[in-house]
């Protein structure tokens, strides 16, 4: 079925139309399986340029699937990706590693490589892909952990901090290379609230000062209330409720009045 | 329904091992922007195993000089058995332990690391970061124990001609000098590729090539790991297997193309 897709499609034009310049990620029609397990059920998504968009829903709906289709580690069975100007069906190996160097992804679990050193994966994409000298480097992680916080564990081991640590390391990484769009997987699942909010602001503030997308996923109101421009309830693999955080909050779809813990029952 | 599922499973292995070994080759002008990986590989290689090689040599050198030896003595012919010890462990035994060894140790390290790389989305993270994992994570192992084999080899054959000696004398009543001038005249015999010994510089090839096998194999199983810790525990069983699978059909080839004359 994806190479069908692959094989037919003609250039720059989705089955829906053209897509339109202030569209950074659009998602239409999307159906994607595993094995007989259906995941997206027909997703149609637009994430507008410098806009934060937050993915909540049930555990296992499809929001990291989602996630990881806008960064080509997954392809479709059916319908469009189209992510900064590149039909994610038809995208060639070159254009997506030069789609990849602009846009950041935090892992749930961080993805820390376990042999590295935490400076080591926070300088790895400036490392390998980047004519930064070796001072130059240091200088950027040094901003990247101090930005998350975590001055003092340059030389410590993944396996040596713990797993919020993890993930801020990780959100240092995938800032480190000042991205025009970054992806979320639950960047404060697991944090203490403190630490949670301030990873909010950070998120909000880069949005606003860099004029990054963002697509979160989160399971946290205060996520919602503070990094939002908008938010959108996946359920059984296709949106359900697409909102602003106010209204999103007192919207009364019975689905997610029971999702947020207020059922209207 | 799949028929036979473990053959279709086999085949893809097969498969994903062929395509490694090309991407690998393919990447070997990145040696020296990874030689820091090659070398931390190669120590790390080396230093787990050299233990284990010395020791499982030492003793298979005992066994051959005492199963050789015995039969020997039926013909008087005891003091010949420096020759087979000699030749044996550097034609076949040596690089063949080295090669078991490092699959069952190095091997099914690297499967299982690479596995869990695979399935706690390290992998996933360098593709996201367009960091080509091949010659970030593949190549420098591979590289690794193609140069790290034959080194072991020859740890292999010196101590398995050590332990022939060992038994030699204390049991088969052949004097040390008598052993090891023997041992060591038996090695004496050019080959025709290059001026050194065929009988080691033989053994040595075919330690590389093993080496070769047992990386390509191991990495390509880690990278295909799905399904949390069952998955990384299939694939280090996999890699294990094949491993041995293979060393065993390559070495038949290369014998064949040695000695075939």
């Amino acid at each position: 079925m994806t190479q069908a897709i692959r094989n037919q499609r003609k250039p720059d034009v989705l089955s829906s139309g053209p897509v339109p310049e202030d569209v950074s990620i659009r998602f239409d029609k999307v159906y994607k399986a595993f094995g007989t397990k259906k995941v997206l059920n027909g997703l149609s998504l637009d994430v507008k340029r410098g806009e934060a968009l937050i993915l909540m829903g049930p555990s296992g709906t499809g929001k990291s699937v989602t996630l990881r289709h806008a960064i080509g580690l997954l392809t479709q069975d059916s319908g469009d990706v189209w992510v900064e100007g590149h039909d994610m069906a038809r995208i060639t190996a070159p254009e997506l590693f030069n789609l990849r160097k602009r846009m950041g992804y935090l892992f749930q679990e961080g993805a820390l490589i376990n042999w590295m050193s935490v400076a080591d994966n926070v300088a790895l994409p400036l490392v390998e892909n980047s004519d930064l000298s070796p001072s130059e480097v240091e200088q950027r992680v040094r901003e990247k952990l101090d930005l998350v916080h975590l001055e003092g564990v340059w030389s410590e081991m993944p396996s040596e901090i713990s797993g919020g640590m993890k993930k801020r390391v990780g959100l240092a990484r995938a800032l480190i290379t000042e991205p025009e769009l970054i992806l979320y997987d639950e960047p404060n699942a697991g944090l203490d609230p403190e630490i949670s909010q301030s990873i909010n602001h950070l998120i909000r503030e880069v949005s606003d000062t860099l004029g990054i997308t963002s697509m979160v996923i989160t399971h946290m109101v205060s996520c919602v209330r503070t990094v939002a421009d908008r938010v959108v309830l996946l359920d059984e693999g296709k949106v359900i409720v697409d909102a602003a955080p106010d209204d999103f909050l007192n919207h009364d779809h019975p689905r997610l009045r029971r999702f947020l813990g207020q059922d209207p029952d | 329904m799949q028929i036979f599922p473990g053959f279709t499973n086999f085949a893809r292995s097969l498969g994903a091992q062929g395509v490694l070994f090309f991407q690998v080759l393919a990447r070997l002008h990145h040696i020296p922007k990874r030689r820091a990986f090659v070398s931390a590989q190669l120590y790390g290689a080396g230093n787990k195993v050299l233990h284990v090689v010395l020791l499982v040599s030492f003793v298979m050198g005992m066994v051959l000089s005492l199963q050789t030896g015995l039969v020997l003595a039926d013909y008087g012919q005891q003091d010949q058995v420096g020759i087979v010890v000699a030749v044996t462990m550097a034609r076949e035994m040596g690089p063949f332990i080295t090669a078991i060894i490092l699959s069952a140790t190095v091997g099914s390290a690297l499967a299982a690391e690479i596995g869990t790389m695979a399935v706690s989305d390290e992998l996933s993270a360098l593709e996201v970061l367009s960091v080509d994992k091949i010659s970030f994570i593949v190549m420098p192992r591979v590289v690794a124990l193609i140069l790290m084999a034959p080194v072991l080899t020859i740890f292999a054959d010196t101590m398995g001609i050590v332990g022939g000696g060992f038994v030699a004398r204390s049991q088969l009543g052949v004097s040390a000098p008598l052993y090891y001038d023997s041992a060591l005249e038996s090695l004496r015999q050019l080959g025709g590729l290059v001026a050194v010994p065929k009988d080691v510089y033989g053994g040595l090839m075919k330690s590389m090539v093993f080496g070769g096998v047992v990386a390509i194999i191991s990495c390509a199983e880690g990278l295909r790991t799905r399904g949390g810790a069952l998955g990384v525990g299939d694939a280090t069983r996999t890699a294990v297997r094949d491993s041995i699978i293979a060393i065993i059909i390559v070495n038949y080839f290369i014998t064949w193309f040695l000695y075939q004359n």
